[in-house]
């Protein structure tokens, strides 16, 4: 067990919809499909306009390496292969399907024969799962870790950000398939131990995940305190394996795997069923939304279309989020689609969306006192300002994990995380001159 | 839909309620106990001299920053803070101009010149009172208490060993001093505001004074009322929990407010009991305050899961 706590800070919780299960959005007109939704090569289309497709069919194949291949969720007419502006400000290939309403399934959707760990892969391999807690990192990668090396399966249900259920909805709804999950996994990946991660504000999800693994050899919950950022994995590990993972390394060179609750579910959901992921379980919230719902809604579904089935906008949009609003990433316009990763569409009318006005550091160092790494940001904020990229290396800049904390904190509003992910690049810069005159 | 009504911003999008602002007025709120006791202990005056170090520190910060184009932070309270504690550290009697004079100096020149707020290398209300010290030696130390002008404070009479002041009456602040820094009860009062408020730890006030308590206690042969009197004398409370607790001038780490703290307490005592001023709080905190950046980078935290240069190489 940890030594001791992590840092963070105590936030409003807002989890509105905790107590909402998902309804089924009714089938969108259009929807929009990006080739890219995962860390990695964007997915390479294989259908052109005019093609008729089925609910799970294949409409793009995996690019070369780390990708991931991606599904239809909805059965139409695809209208044309388009290209859109990404929320990250990328550019990226879409399929646009037209739908018929009818939600006809594929012929090609059944169930794999899975009886060792290499058809357990190849299929997870298939099903276009990515992690799909917010960072859309290809599973089957993080899966193909050598077997040797796993000693613990870290299933990461905490839930950190405010206003986002869907990952509860999963442990409340659905913890029998989450508990399937967990033991393929384990079996699988012969892992010995396995801690699901629950903060404590969701005693719900506590009792049921409790309930559900009781069959389950070696696999507990451990309750986690209600400190934002528990769901961040290298904290996530430390509080409830006491694993320090070091600066730069991944969870499995200290034996750990971390997997978001809800992968697991779709995991055991593609194995059992062989419906792949085309759906997204999504909380529609804030506070320009009327009736905030968790909408289970098909991948590529645009965001008006989930706001209107949450009855439209309550005050005059000014702000919507992928994500929480800690670390979610704000929408230049209304059309952009649910992604595999998506787990929350947040809208904020214009009291909650106008940014603090940003004013002098005055020290008083709960930057310092929030940040659950121990870094300090005032003082990297200082050394970015004079692009001391030797500065940043010893302040150790590269192992901020962009959580917000110091954001947050600073009475002085300062846009302190921002200013530590422009500082990598000036630590980056700083390390490649240094390599090259090594040479 | 207009779509370009939306705003992009970057994370986090949502922010606590404290800001600067908040933080500066709470330091207000935890002050007027010891304005209130300072009226009432010594008189009107005490109101009079403290709002004209208040008026001059808002309006020369706000004329300096007119005339240099920077931007106008009266907003921010913090020259507020700054007068309150200047007059508040002032004798009962002090001319007007003198206590005018040392307002301007601690925000023109400690504060201002160096870079406004959060760039000081000092608290500018010490330099201020040290400066006004030097300056004017005379007025700094002639007290007041009971219309005897020229009562001798209770650290002289430490030093004299001939104390006439009760324990009770150090504590309510009944004794010649200056006008804020008597009264123990009502700085204690403001302190427990502070760190309920989270405007401040425990950590500096806490070692400030339990280091002149415990070194006095240690020096006196364990008189505990001798080390009493050198807790409840003098400037110690107000420099301690207000003073000392400035954050541009104080460590930001749990570690470094101890060090920092026990530093201005093991000075405070020194001077009192071995140099020529009968007080140190000043000098002390001045002094730690210009070896903060050292503890600061001594004090910094090793972040979580950071390998070291050495071991990296050692690793290669």
């Amino acid at each position: 067990m940890a030594l001791f706590r992590l840092n963070g800070v105590h936030l409003k919780h807002h989890k509105n919809t905790a107590k909402m299960s998902p309804e089924r959005i009714t089938t969108p007109k259009t929807i929009i499909i990006p080739m890219s939704m995962h860390i990695g090569a964007p997915a390479t289309p294989v259908v052109k306009a005019g093609d008729e497709v089925k609910v799970g069919q294949l409409i793009a194949e995996a690019g070369n390496g780390l990708s991931s291949p991606i599904y239809s969720g909805v059965s139409g007419t695809v209208k044309k292969i388009d290209e859109m502006v990404t929320s990250v400000g990328g550019m990226t290939t879409t399929v646009i399907i037209e739908t018929d309403g009818e939600q006809t399934v594929h012929e090609s959707v059944t169930p794999p024969s899975v009886t060792n760990r290499e058809e357990f892969l190849a299929a997870i391999g298939r099903s276009g799962i990515v992690g799909l807690g917010g960072a859309g990192f290809p599973t089957p990668v993080k899966l193909g870790a050598d077997v040797s090396q796993i000693e613990t399966i870290v299933v990461n249900g905490a839930e950190c950000e405010p206003y986002i259920t869907s990952d509860t909805r999963t442990m409340i709804d659905d913890a029998s398939l989450v508990a399937d999950g967990i033991s393929m996994l384990m079996k699988y990946l012969e892992a010995k131990e396995c801690v699901v991660g629950i903060e404590k504000n969701k005693p719900e999800c506590i009792v049921s995940m409790r309930r559900a693994l009781e069959k389950v050899e070696g696999a507990e919950v451990r309750p986690l305190p209600s400190i934002y950022p528990q769901g961040g994995e290298k904290v996530l590990v430390y509080h409830t394996t006491g694993k320090v993972i070091k600066e730069g390394a991944l969870p499995i060179s200290c034996g750990v795997i971390v997997i978001n609750c809800t992968t697991v579910a779709a995991i055991a959901k593609f194995v059992r069923t062989g419906m792949p992921l085309v759906e997204k379980c999504v909380t529609v919230d804030g506070s320009a939304v009327t009736t905030p719902k968790n909408v289970i809604a098909p991948i590529g579904t645009p965001v008006m279309d989930l706001v209107e089935f949450c009855g439209g906008f309550s005050e005059p949009p000014r702000k919507v989020i992928y994500g929480g609003p800690m670390m979610g990433i704000a929408l230049p316009d209304m059309s952009s689609p649910v992604l595999k990763q998506t787990n929350a569409i947040l809208v904020f009318g214009r009291r909650d969306a106008t940014p603090p006005e940003a004013h002098a550091c005055i020290r008083c160092g709960k930057c310092v006192s929030s940040c659950p790494f121990g870094l300090s940001p005032c003082d990297i904020s200082r050394a970015y300002a004079k692009q001391d990229g030797e500065a940043l290396e010893k302040l150790r800049v590269n192992i901020c994990m962009e959580c917000g904390c110091c954001s947050y904190a600073c009475p002085a509003k300062r846009n302190i995380v921002q200013t530590n992910k422009l500082a990598k690049g000036v630590l980056r810069k700083y390390q490649m001159s240094k390599k090259e005159a090594g040479k | 839909m207009d779509n370009s009504v939306l705003l992009v911003s970057p994370a986090p999008h949502v922010r606590a309620s404290v800001t600067t602002r908040r933080i500066m007025l709470d330091v207000v709120i935890a002050l007027c106990p010891a304005l209130l006791a300072a009226t009432l202990i010594f008189g009107y005056r005490s109101l009079l001299i403290t709002a004209l170090c208040v008026a001059v520190a808002v309006v020369s910060e706000w004329a300096f920053e007119r005339i240099c184009k920077r931007e106008v932070t009266v907003g921010d309270i913090s020259a507020v803070v700054t007068g309150m504690i200047l007059g508040l550290n002032l004798p009962y009697n002090i001319p007007l101009w003198q206590a005018a004079f040392g307002s301007g100096v601690a925000i023109i020149i400690v504060k201002q010149l160096f870079g406004g707020i959060g760039k000081n290398f000092a608290n500018p209300a010490i330099c201020a009172r040290i400066i006004m010290l030097l300056s004017f030696g005379g007025a700094m130390s002639t007290y007041a208490y009971n219309d005897t002008v020229t009562s001798a404070t209770p650290l002289a009479e430490l030093t004299s060993g001939e104390n006439t002041t009760s324990l009770i009456d150090l504590f309510l602040g009944k004794y010649s001093g200056c006008i804020g820094e008597t009264c123990a009860l009502a700085l204690l009062i403001g302190g427990v505001y502070l760190i309920a408020r989270r405007v401040i730890t425990w950590h500096i006030p806490v070692t400030f004074i339990g280091t002149v308590f415990i070194f006095s206690l240690l020096v006196s042969g364990f008189d505990a009322i001798y080390a009493l009197r050198h807790v409840l004398s003098g400037g110690l409370i107000l420099g301690a929990v207000f003073m000392a607790t400035d954050y541009t001038t104080s460590p930001s780490t749990a570690w470094g407010k101890v060090i920092f703290g026990v530093g201005c307490g093991f000075i405070t005592i020194v001077i009192r009991l071995y140099a020529s001023y009968p007080e140190g709080v000043s000098f002390a905190i001045l002094f730690m305050n210009i070896l903060n950046p050292y503890i600061c980078s001594l004090t910094r935290k090793k972040p979580f899961g950071m390998i070291k240069a050495k071991e990296r190489k050692a690793a290669k």
